[in-house]
């Protein structure tokens, strides 16, 4: 399993337009990716789920990935992060 | 027999078609146990199927009819429909209840829609709410087996008719064949009312009963120039909107024409006509329709489309965007004008007898100095990116605008102290709206750079008449001498001291009174970004002699607002 950490930093946080981005991002891959902020745990293939989250400036979140393929799925949802501004 | 109904005119144009009826199938359905929750969940799959295609041929058709930015919409639908958290909650809601697929559907998307209304502080997800109803509509319509309207597959031409229009009914209408639409509710800033702009096509909102009245297939006019609608029109009504049709379509095409030229009298004289706007996207209707400035913004829509208090930050970035947007063309920003008929939902006012007589705009920012130098702050701030002019609304004394003033002046020196560049040749005004200054124009116009006449309630107030009162309608009188001789104070006094004088209400558009406000000598006049064109061709035929002799005339010899009608008719024929 491959786990990442991230601090929040875009002014608005995680919905709109940047959760569109990270879901396609993560539906890309066969693993399963999780998005874990507060100590809940969803889907990062799920919109609904990230949605639901409300992650805002300044949150710490941990991004996790488990299949054949989370090395690359983890090393391109952290490029997504950042070119997007959405968290270091 | 013909019946006319009477809306809010949204879109301009004019239109003759068949109606065709938007409304929404019955989508009810009861909760029912079942054993083989297998049969189900395929139902639902099957569902979710047809939805996704039917979702994707309105993706492309919107696309091609509206564009790649406004078909992105139904992107965030799409991905709802795929979504593996929401369909894994609905099948296991199917198989451990032993529901039926229809209110698995229901009860999950339910949870989700709360869950993003309940996010109160956050608009952005509220909205999100509505696109989960409109894609849990689609998939029940299949579960069901009834067909949601489907306006991308009109193959004749229609008018729309339909309580309100959602984002995804408008981006199926295919312009080809929808002539207008027509709403029972809605009003000229709503979804629908935009929407029918920028695809040029008439509309009315605001009918309140147009879908009661009218059945499918029947004849209707669509009069999108004065709100009209009419339902069973006789031989005689449609070949005279036939040539009002065509009479307008003429007209539009000479205007045009006068898009890229500043506006001269027929004696050369140069009037600044400017465009009154509420919010940044406004822009793009100002260049389309020539505007050489902008006369008035309203920046209470800030406020209003704002869940709280709009930052600093975020007042600055609006403001920054239009005098960007405007180059060096002059912006007349006013500040706050909330009170009267407009409210924010996180102040609370007290509950006034008079409204329009109470606690509003200037009065409540002299009240609240926080809040009121949070919008100096960012308008100084944003200064250095065009043409400001400030101006603040309700001034009744020389008290409230130095107070206001002085506020601004401190403003300015405490942004200087930290290291922030501000323009140091901002013009500072006031609106003229309430009587009192008006009458005392002499003294005010030593002191400020401009005045603006917000004639909607300079009228109601002279007149003492509320102007969302029917019964007490027939005083709102543009064209009374006494009005007229107000207006004519207010500019003569701002002359005398080397300043000017705009209008920035209904009536700086108003064919009428546009060549008597000519004849008074007003500088600037602004209005709707679609009036501007047809009022510069009308100032270009007008004689700015003839009409001071006009105005004279209406002041000095007419007793009432209908003579000075006549007279009008008379001097501009």
């Amino acid at each position: 399993m491959e786990k990442r950490d991230f601090h929040v930093i875009a002014e608005t946080g995680i919905h709109a337009r940047p959760a569109t981005l990270l879901v396609q991002t993560a539906s890309k891959f066969n693993s399963d990716i999780n998005l874990e902020y507060k100590g809940k745990s969803v889907n990062l293939k799920s919109i609904m789920g990230v949605m639901s989250l409300g992650v805002g400036q300044g949150a710490e979140v941990v991004i996790s990935a488990n299949g054949t393929d989370e090395a690359e799925a983890i090393s391109s949802i952290e490029e997504t992060m950042k070119k997007e501004g959405l968290a270091e | 027999m013909v019946e006319k109904l009477k809306g809010i005119a949204a879109s301009d144009g004019i239109a003759t078609a068949k109606a065709y009826l938007l409304v929404q199938p019955n989508l009810s359905f009861d909760k029912i146990s079942v054993d083989n929750s297998d049969s189900e969940i395929d139902r639902l799959k099957n569902a979710l199927n047809k939805a996704t295609q039917e979702l994707g041929l309105i993706r492309t058709k919107a696309a091609e009819a509206l564009g790649e930015e406004e078909a992105q919409v139904f992107d965030a639908h799409l991905m709802v429909l795929s979504d593996p958290e929401l369909i894994g909650s609905i099948e296991s809601n199917i198989s451990d209840n032993k529901v039926n697929a229809e209110s698995a559907l229901k009860e999950v998307t339910d949870m989700f829609i709360g869950i993003f209304e309940g996010m109160e502080d956050n608009p952005y997800m509220q909205e999100r709410a509505a696109d989960i109803k409109d894609v849990t509509k689609r998939v029940l319509s299949h579960l069901l087996g009834v067909r949601l309207p489907n306006p991308s597959m009109i193959d004749e031409e229609v008018i729309v008719i339909a309580h309100d229009l959602t984002p995804s009914d408008t981006a199926q209408l295919n312009r080809k064949y929808v002539k207008a639409f027509v709403t029972d509710i809605g009003g000229r800033t709503s979804h629908s009312a935009i929407m029918a702009r920028s695809l040029e096509i008439p509309a009315i909102v605001g009918t309140k009963s147009i879908t009661d009245l009218v059945k499918e297939g029947d004849i209707i006019i669509v009069d999108g120039l004065e709100g009209d609608v009419l339902v069973h029109p006789e031989e005689k009504d449609i070949s005279f909107y036939e040539d009002k049709a065509n009479q307008f379509e003429n007209q539009k095409a000479e205007w045009n024409k006068l898009k890229n030229e500043k506006t001269y009298t027929a004696d050369g004289k140069h009037i600044e006509l400017a465009a009154n706007i509420g919010t940044p996207k406004d822009l793009v209707g100002v260049k389309d329709n020539g505007g050489e400035a902008i006369g008035l913004y309203r920046t209470e829509f800030l406020y209003m489309d704002s869940p709280d208090f709009p930052t600093e930050d975020a007042q600055f970035e609006a403001y920054k965007t239009i005098l960007e947007g405007m180059g060096d063309k002059a912006v007349v920003v006013r500040t706050m004008d909330i009170g009267g008929d407009k409210e924010l939902p996180y102040l609370t006012l007290p509950h006034e007898m008079n409204p329009f007589l109470g606690y509003r705009a200037i009065r409540i920012c002299l009240a609240e100095p926080d809040m009121f130098k949070t919008q100096l702050r960012a308008l100084l701030r944003a200064s250095v990116f065009g043409k400001l002019r400030i101006m603040f609304p309700m001034i009744a004394t020389l008290g409230e605008f130095r107070k206001a003033k002085a506020m601004l002046l401190e403003e300015k020196q405490n942004l200087k102290n930290e290291g922030i560049a501000v323009s140091d040749d901002i013009e500072v005004g006031i609106m003229i709206e309430i009587p009192a200054a008006a009458v005392l124009a002499d003294k005010f116009a030593k002191e400020v750079d401009f005045f603006s006449i917000g004639t909607n309630d300079l009228i109601q107030y002279t007149m003492a008449a509320d102007r969302m009162n029917e019964q007490v309608s027939y005083l709102y009188q543009p064209y009374n001498p006494s009005i007229l001789r107000l207006i004519k104070g207010v500019i003569d006094a701002s002359h005398k001291e080397g300043k000017w004088t705009g209008m920035c209400g209904e009536m700086a558009g108003d064919q009428t009174a546009v060549p008597l406000l000519m004849g008074l000598g007003l500088d600037e006049f602004s209005m709707s970004a679609s009036s501007i064109l047809k009022t510069r061709s009308l100032m270009k035929r007008l004689d700015s002699t003839k009409m001071a002799e006009l105005a004279d005339k209406a002041i000095n010899d007419c007793d009432t607002a209908e003579e000075v009608v006549r007279l009008v008719t008379e001097y501009t024929k």
